[in-house]
């Protein structure tokens, strides 16, 4: 546990991300908190419009307009990123932090080849000579377990299936040799088998170049296989964190114990899925208090006020004041 | 008979192996050679670039020279031989020159004037609409209603006026002929990057942190340049048939250097007396290349509208 002791590659406190629309304040992350340390895997998880998206943007400092990042801070491996300039925060960008998309039939250029791209995106940040950039791009694509690199690098990308896509899309993300990644979603798109080798592969790439790495995601399953620390998001704000194994073995938030139940196994077999009852709020019309109170099984008059993240035993964090757990364990 | 069966599915995966192993380029070129009609329009287009391009070492006369060139051989009908001993094919124009030869460097002139004025109007209207779409907000509102207000005009109204400030020659037709068309190509770039940049891999180059030029240049104007070619390829016909009515109205070309336009217009008085071939000939040659331009612009627009694709 020495890697606790060290400080964190990137260290998120209280971000709040607001788009001012015409409708009104969308607070699409209100007051997210976190750390992720070199070669952890930290997993990101929530419904569509939770603002785990976002919370990625927000890092790398590519909210548009209307949207902007109003309060917290971005610590990247001590360097305050909320109030860097533009040209820093493009230095940084695919260079120390870099990005991974969900879908790999649009994040690469349809009229350029691997190797282009590739090699622009090291020359983009390293003075190196394009011999050189093609070695690394090559040795990148290697790494990603793609059969036979030399080849696909002078493909175009409808040339190649979703799944080396994808692959081409983590090499060029690691190959600047990043502190941070940022995958958002990036097996979404993918077939179930695809999308465990490529599971696989970026935990194995992470670990062994001690990348941090996010892992957004909706899929509690594909987390759950992958993260060393979970952060479940709700309608902006993250409702509970912890260790993997802990908060998917005796989850606090009935929010975060609602996910797992409805995540379809062999042993429920002829069963109805459990689901949560209702739908997302809109984040323009939130309730007062929690937000997940409208749904939640457990509500009651004191959800009505304001819910602060509150810490619980084992380094974990939850956000509701009935959690299930009582708190007399500690 | 068991033996030749399998192999009748093993040629297929060669084909197909074939097919993969094409680069865009080589696809482009085989879907576009499908056509007949592209086919001969793209061999005639040929023949006509390399003819004006040779003129000056084919043609048996100078037709600038004024030494070389005898009043007293004016008006003479197809085939009649010259005095120095040559034959004029296709006759001789008003001032005696061989209509052949004219109509070579006429076309050589009018060629030029297209195909420099669609390149300088491609150029600078792409970067604006590149420019209008990528800026987006106030910059792009008063580029588009400038190129609106462009496009409102008919087409000849601005050339006249343009030249009758600016005087007559060829610099001065091409500057004509660009601030004629930068706005159709403003306009169709700025269309075609606002879809493109919305897509993913704009935002994925700029979490690579490249620069807003590169991305513009380098990874949306690539996507761009399919409608691009195709409104070249018709601009350019556009931009060759207002040189000729320029220089038909008698504003465009000097009368020493005519092109096709001016020689057109130069026969056009004796037409009704029977002499048609001084406006006739070039009147064909004229017609055949923007038509052999427009044809080469549809085939294009078939095999670059992804929409169209098999």
């Amino acid at each position: 546990m020495t890697a606790n002791n060290q400080e964190p590659t990137l260290s998120v406190r209280g971000l709040r991300t607001h788009f001012f629309t015409k409708a009104g304040v969308v607070k699409a992350v209100d007051d997210v908190s976190f750390d992720v340390r070199a070669g952890e895997i930290f997993g990101i998880v929530g419904e569509s419009g939770s603002g785990k998206s976002i919370t990625g943007f927000s890092i790398i400092g590519l909210i548009d307009p209307p949207g902007r990042i109003v309060e917290g801070s971005i610590k990247f491996k001590g360097e305050e990123l909320t109030t860097a300039s533009e040209e820093r925060l493009q230095d940084l960008r695919g260079n120390r932090v870099a990005m991974i998309f969900q879908d790999p039939m649009m994040t690469l250029n349809p009229v350029l080849r691997i190797d282009t791209q590739m090699v622009e995106a090291v020359q983009a940040h390293q003075s190196v000579s394009r011999a050189e950039a093609l070695t690394m791009a090559r040795d990148a694509l290697a790494m990603t377990g793609i059969p036979s690199p030399e080849r696909r690098l002078t493909a175009y990308p409808h040339e190649l299936s979703g799944g080396m896509r994808q692959r081409v899309a983590i090499a060029i993300a690691f190959i600047n040799k990043p502190d941070l990644i940022i995958a958002d979603e990036p097996t979404t798109a993918l077939d179930v088998t695809i999308q465990a080798q490529i599971l696989y592969e970026a935990q194995q790439i992470a670990k062994k170049t001690n990348t941090g790495l996010i892992w957004i995601t909706h899929d509690l399953a594909v987390v759950s296989a992958l993260a060393d620390r979970i952060a479940v998001m709700y309608a902006g704000r993250i409702v509970e964190t912890g260790k993997t194994d802990d908060l998917i073995g005796q989850p606090l938030h009935p929010y975060t114990a609602g996910l797992i139940g409805s995540v379809p196994s062999a042993n429920k077999r002829g069963e109805r899925l459990a689901q949560i009852p209702g739908m997302t709020p809109s984040l323009l019309k939130l309730p007062d208090g929690c937000a997940f109170q409208t749904r939640c099984p457990r509500a009651a008059e004191e959800c009505k006020q304001p819910q602060a993240l509150r810490d619980m035993p084992g380094g974990r964090m939850v956000r509701c004041c009935r959690p299930l757990v009582a708190e007399g364990v500690a | 008979m068991s033996l030749v069966e399998p192999a009748a599915p093993a040629m297929k995966d060669v084909q197909q192996a074939k097919d993969a192993v094409l680069t865009p380029l080589q696809r482009f070129l085989a879907d576009f050679f499908e056509s007949r009609i592209a086919t001969v329009a793209v061999s005639i287009l040929a023949t006509l670039i390399v003819l004006a391009v040779i003129a000056p070492w084919i043609v048996p006369q100078n037709p600038y020279d004024l030494a070389q060139v005898d009043v007293l051989d004016s008006r003479l009908p197809p085939g009649t031989k010259s005095t120095y001993g040559y034959t004029f094919w296709l006759g001789t124009d008003g001032a005696g020159r061989d209509l052949l030869s004219a109509m070579l460097y006429g076309l050589r002139i009018s060629l030029a004037v297209g195909v420099m004025s669609g390149f300088i109007a491609m150029a600078l209207g792409a970067s604006i609409g590149l420019l209008a779409a990528y800026v987006g907000g106030r910059t792009e509102t008063l580029i588009m209603r400038v190129v609106d207000l462009q496009l409102s005009f008919p087409a000849i109204l601005l050339a006249l006026m343009l030249i009758a400030v600016l005087g007559k020659g060829v610099d001065k037709i091409i500057i004509a002929l660009v601030a004629v068309q930068w706005a159709y190509y403003a306009r169709t770039v700025r269309g075609t990057a606002l879809v493109e940049r919305r897509k993913e891999y704009v935002e994925a180059a700029r979490c690579l942190g490249l620069s807003n030029a590169r991305i513009v240049f380098n990874h949306i104007l690539p996507n761009c340049l399919p409608p691009l070619i195709v409104v070249a390829t018709v601009q350019t016909a556009h931009a060759i048939a207002l040189e000729a009515t320029l220089s038909f109205l008698g504003v465009g070309l000097p009368q020493t250097e005519p092109s096709l336009g001016l020689l057109i217009s130069n026969g056009f008085e004796y037409m009704l007396s029977g002499k048609y071939w001084i406006s006739f000939f070039p009147g064909i040659v004229l017609l055949v290349t923007i038509v052999v331009i427009n044809l080469v612009g549809d085939q294009l627009r078939d095999v670059l509208n992804p929409r169209l694709q098999k």
